[in-house]
């Protein structure tokens, strides 16, 4: 048997609903696990990293933390699929783009009833949050995409195993959905 | 609203007869007599018109010198051409925007003053150009900005501003045919009126004249064709809506041959049996206005328009003068007919073509202003000596307006099959990196093909020359185009309207140096959906700047690439700033790298 | 006796007077497409239904059906391009497929579906497109416009009211209502008119009904909507007549 291909994950501006569908493969993660192995995933609880064949990420770019763990996942993974609404379009995170991040910043901590001696938190351990939420395709390059908030398993499934039999995944009627 | 207002409200709309499709003269009117065409208008205008208000508002907001909002009582727009920017346009009005305390696009706060930008006010031979209230001040400099800006500061009214800024030269730089005809008028129209109108077109086909317009159509085809359409009225039409940005020759004409224009509309309504013409001018020269009116008078009063011209009973012929309001999309003949009726500029279905179902769904001649004055002449000088001159598949004369780099910018008569090295050598153009023919949705030359003719043979023109010497970066040149063809789409179709938009964000990344060879793919991507889906000439030729320039010049765009497959469109660490401000912080983990991947 | 033209090598008769669109639906045959409704005079927008005849492309909707025409539409080329315009229409707004009422019901989204369109590829315009939620019984959310104005259209031709219109130029061209206030709430819009039902997007819903049909049995989880768009064209028999169904409507 050839080589093991390697699978990375990783949820940014996301909520692991996407993470949850993966899981839902149920069994048939047994027979996906006869040709891959995990990575870096909240499955493996890797914090890095390696070289892979495939990254899959989840949600989109809300702030400079998620820019370097995209990048991270760009630099070493040779394909990858942006999964679920978040990733394609900025979802539900993107609906505050139309909003001035300072007026939401001040709102949130400093002027929202019930705030007293409110501020707005600076610790360095805090990712800043850019002014927009990007999907991840306007940050790096994305190879494939799968719809769906979150996609289903079986989509997940169709969508990988095309991808591994060498062809272009196709999900067709049912499978392919937007919510 | 008061009482006055709406006085003078009733007259406008009394003066077009209570007539809906009128309706974009009549907002022309209030814009001008009011600043902008309040909330409280819209509604009078909807009463009196019986038109819902929504519709008021639906073509208002079509044309860029109608205002539904206050824009100040001296409302400055500096023409944005690729010329006047080359003539420092950008800097005068960054001049006139800090003397005024002003942010472009913005109102001041006391109401006194906008300051923008508009497309191409075609005053290319004598630039930069703006317009303020709608009329042309030409050949600005620093000093002449300063003194605007004073004047507006002091209120002091337009009719009291210096009238030698107002000045417009016509730069007649070469005269053939048309621009040295001294035919006096109504000579060609006796003659004709005596053949009959089946002779003219029979004259006008043999001549071999075709529409100057830029398309090229068969003028004869087109008149013959609207004679044998059935309906109840024939129209003829006049576009004068001369948009290509680096086109001003149809404004030369009606300066210095307006008599030709309209002879040239009274033998079209004779070959096609109508009443009724129409002149639409383009906004811009809204300073045409009243001396074309003056010379429409004097035909009536010589019996050269009116009942039973020239004593023919039966042969009743009048022309009225329509405005545009700053959409070049009404160029485009169909689009011209929608808002003569009234209506948003947007280009109709087609088929039918305007020849069968145009004005009112009549059958309708559309002509350029150019394409008259040659008929006239084709008829005088007789349709084969006319078809002799020029080439064997475009007779006659062109008439080219030449700007840019060059000393002596103006318009150019030639016969047709002139080579644009001639042309160049004429205008006394040197180191001329590039030549663009027939405005940005034309073709841009590089030095190898100076020596192509134009004609519709090898280069189709609507007169358009715009010279680029070898201190031009072609790149801002295409971003210049591409940011017009996004300004002036009407948004009907799909493609044109998100197209044209996502093209000037790609345009702006690379110009802010954030470009990939992934965008100059996704151009070609673009490029592919819009040319074979747009629903008109416009959406087709958008990316056109961009792929000639590429053609050409493509070290202009390379030298712009970082050497990477991706780039985001923005700045990743400015995308944190407000996010720092907010915080206060600065340290590392504030900060992104751009990391090329 | 009507006369014929080739659509993907089938035949297909047509009555004068008839578009390509107009015939191909009739006859039993799909033509992708968004701002075709068969009620109303076809307009050409959104350019989804665009086709090659004799070589050239057109908008099938808008182009006069003629004899001996060859059509064609199913092939890579016409779907690539189709699928283009799509990603266009959803860079160009703001589509939150899992937070909107009409998701499953939706035209554009089912024409995503159908042609197999995974991500906009674009970058997204997310434009700021307030919500009108100002009449008690409808609520307009802009956000979702796509601009065919079937409800423009439908409110001047069938309600005879002109209640929405466009306005602006170009990439800032929106809809508005025709009231000063620019509020729904001030028009003489009604449940039961036209306008209410021919939304293809989620636009112009009615309010406290959202969400009533479960996932799995909206409208086009069950089909494609190439299978059922048939089902709302004219067929051959009331072909000059008007239709009652409604596409995009549940």
């Amino acid at each position: 048997m050839s080589k093991k291909l390697r699978i990375a994950t990783t949820s940014l501006a996301g909520c692991f609903g996407c993470h949850m569908s993966i899981l839902d493969i149920d069994e048939r993660l047994f027979a996906l696990l006869e040709l891959v192995e995990f990575d870096r995933s909240p499955i493996t609880d890797i914090k890095h990293c390696a070289p892979c064949d495939i990254g899959i990420i989840e949600g989109g770019i809300c702030n400079a933390e998620n820019v370097h763990v995209l990048h991270e996942f760009r630099k070493n993974c040779k394909i990858l699929i942006a999964i679920g609404a978040c990733a394609i379009n900025g979802g539900l995170p993107a609906q505050r783009n139309h909003l001035d991040l300072s007026s939401c910043l001040t709102e949130v901590y400093l002027t929202e009833p019930g705030l007293a001696h409110g501020h707005i938190p600076n610790d360095p351990e805090l990712p800043l949050p850019l002014d927009k939420v990007h999907p991840l395709h306007e940050v790096v390059k994305i190879d494939y995409f799968i719809p769906g908030c979150p996609p289903s398993a079986d989509a997940i499934w169709k969508f990988l195993t095309d991808l591994i039999a060498g062809k272009t995944p196709e999900l067709g009627h049912g499978l392919i959905k937007y919510d | 609203m008061a009482a006055d207002d709406l006085c003078l409200l009733e007259q406008i709309v009394a003066r077009h007869g209570n007539d809906a499709s009128k309706l974009l003269q009549i907002l022309r009117e209030v814009q001008e007599c009011f600043g902008f065409i309040a909330p409280a208008a819209v509604n009078s205008l909807a009463e009196s018109l019986a038109i819902p208000r929504a519709r008021i508002e639906s073509v208002a907001s079509f044309y860029s010198f109608l205002h539904l909002t206050p824009h100040g009582e001296y409302r400055v727009l500096f023409s944005d051409n690729i010329t006047d920017r080359m003539l420092g346009s950008q800097d005068l009005m960054a001049q006139m925007c800090q003397q005024l305390w002003l942010q472009p696009g913005k109102v001041s706060e006391d109401g006194l003053v906008s300051i923008g930008t508009t497309s191409c006010t075609g005053m290319c031979d004598q630039g930069p150009a703006l317009l303020v209230n709608g009329r042309a001040i030409t050949r600005l400099t620093h000093q002449r900005v300063m003194e605007i800006g004073q004047l507006i500061r002091n209120r002091t009214p337009l009719a009291d501003w210096p009238a030698d800024f107002f000045r417009i030269e016509n730069n007649v730089r070469r005269s053939d045919l048309v621009l040295g005809s001294t035919l006096l008028p109504g000579v060609v129209l006796q003659i004709a009126l005596a053949l009959g109108g089946q002779h003219v077109v029979d004259s006008i086909k043999t001549s071999g004249l075709r529409g100057r317009g830029g398309a090229g159509f068969p003028t004869g085809l087109k008149w013959e064709g609207c004679r044998n359409a059935p309906g109840s009225e024939h129209y003829v039409v006049c576009n004068a809506d001369e948009g290509e940005p680096g086109t001003f020759k149809d404004r030369v004409l009606l300066n210095l041959q307006p008599d030709l224009v309209f002879e040239g509309m009274t033998l079209c309504a004779l070959a096609v049996g109508a009443k009724k013409g129409f002149l639409y001018l383009r906004g811009e020269y809204r300073y045409l206005l009243e001396p074309l009116q003056a010379v429409l008078q004097r035909r009536r009063d010589d019996n050269l328009l009116g009942k039973s011209i020239l004593g023919f009973p039966g042969f009743d012929f009048d022309i009225e003068i329509h405005l545009g309001a700053g959409a070049y999309i009404c160029g485009e003949e169909s689009a011209l007919i929608e808002s003569l009726e009234g209506k948003r500029g947007v280009p109709r279905n087609r088929p039918p073509f305007p020849v069968t179902h145009g004005y009112l769904q009549q059958p309708t001649a559309v002509d350029n202003v150019e394409t008259f004055c040659q008929a006239v002449l084709a008829l005088h000088i007789d349709a084969e000596k006319y078809r002799a001159i020029g080439t064997e598949k475009s007779s006659g004369t062109k008439l080219i307006s030449v700007s840019g780099d060059c000393p002596r910018p103006g318009i150019y008569e030639y016969p047709f099959g002139v080579t644009v090295r001639e042309v160049l050598q004429d205008c006394g153009a040197v180191n001329t990196r590039a030549v663009q023919i027939s405005g940005p949705a034309g073709v841009c030359l590089g030095e190898s093909e100076f020596g192509r003719k134009l004609g519709f043979e090898d280069l189709p023109t609507a007169g358009a020359f715009m010279v680029f010497d070898d201190s031009r970066d072609m790149f801002e040149v295409a971003r210049n185009f591409v940011h017009f063809f996004a300004h002036e789409s009407c948004g009907f179709c799909t493609p044109c309207r998100v197209g044209t938009s996502i093209l000037k964000q790609t345009m702006d990344k690379i110009a802010a140096g954030h470009g990939t060879r992934y965008d100059l793919n996704e151009v070609e991507n673009l490029d592919r959906v819009l040319q074979t889906t747009s629903h008109c000439g416009l959406g087709r030729s958008a990316c056109n700047p961009v792929l000639h320039t590429l053609k050409h010049f493509r070290p202009a765009y390379e030298n712009k690439l970082k050497s990477l497959d991706f780039e985001p469109a923005f700045d990743l660490d400015g995308a944190l700033a407000r996010a720092r401000q907010m915080t206060g912080r600065d340290d590392a983990g504030a900060h992104l790298k751009a990391e090329g991947i | 006796m009507s006369d014929t033209f080739q659509l993907d090598g089938a035949t297909i008769p047509f009555e004068i007077g008839q578009t390509v669109m107009q015939a191909a639906l009739a006859a039993g045959h799909y033509i992708p497409h968004l701002c075709y409704h068969p009620e109303f005079k076809p307009h050409g927008s959104c350019k989804l239904c665009t086709v090659k005849v004799n070589g050239r492309t057109a908008a099938s909707c808008t182009m006069p059906a003629e004899a001996g025409l060859n059509v064609e539409s199913e092939i890579e080329e016409l779907n690539a391009l189709r699928r283009t315009l799509v990603q266009m229409l959803f860079a160009e707004g703001n589509h939150f497929c899992p937070s909107c009422e009409k998701s499953g019901n939706c035209v554009l989204q089912a024409l995503g579906y159908d042609l197999e369109v995974h991500a906009t590829g674009f970058r997204h315009l997310y434009p700021d497109r307030p919500l009108d939620a100002s009449h008690p019984d409808i609520l307009l959310d802009f956000n979702r416009c796509i601009l065919c104005e079937l409800c423009v259209r439908a409110s001047g031709e069938v309600d005879g009211k002109n209640v929405f219109a466009l306005s602006g130029r170009g990439i800032s061209k929106h809809l508005i209502v025709n009231a000063e206030s620019g509020l729904l709430k001030d028009t003489n819009i009604a449940l039961g008119d036209k306008a209410m039902q021919v939304c293809p997007v989620g636009v112009i819903l009615k309010k406290r009904v959202g969400f009533s049909t479960p996932i799995g049995k909206r409208r086009y989880d069950q089909r494609p909507i190439s299978a059922q768009a048939l089902d709302d064209a004219p067929r051959q028999a009331a072909a000059a007549g008007s239709c009652e169904s409604c596409e995009g409507t549940p």
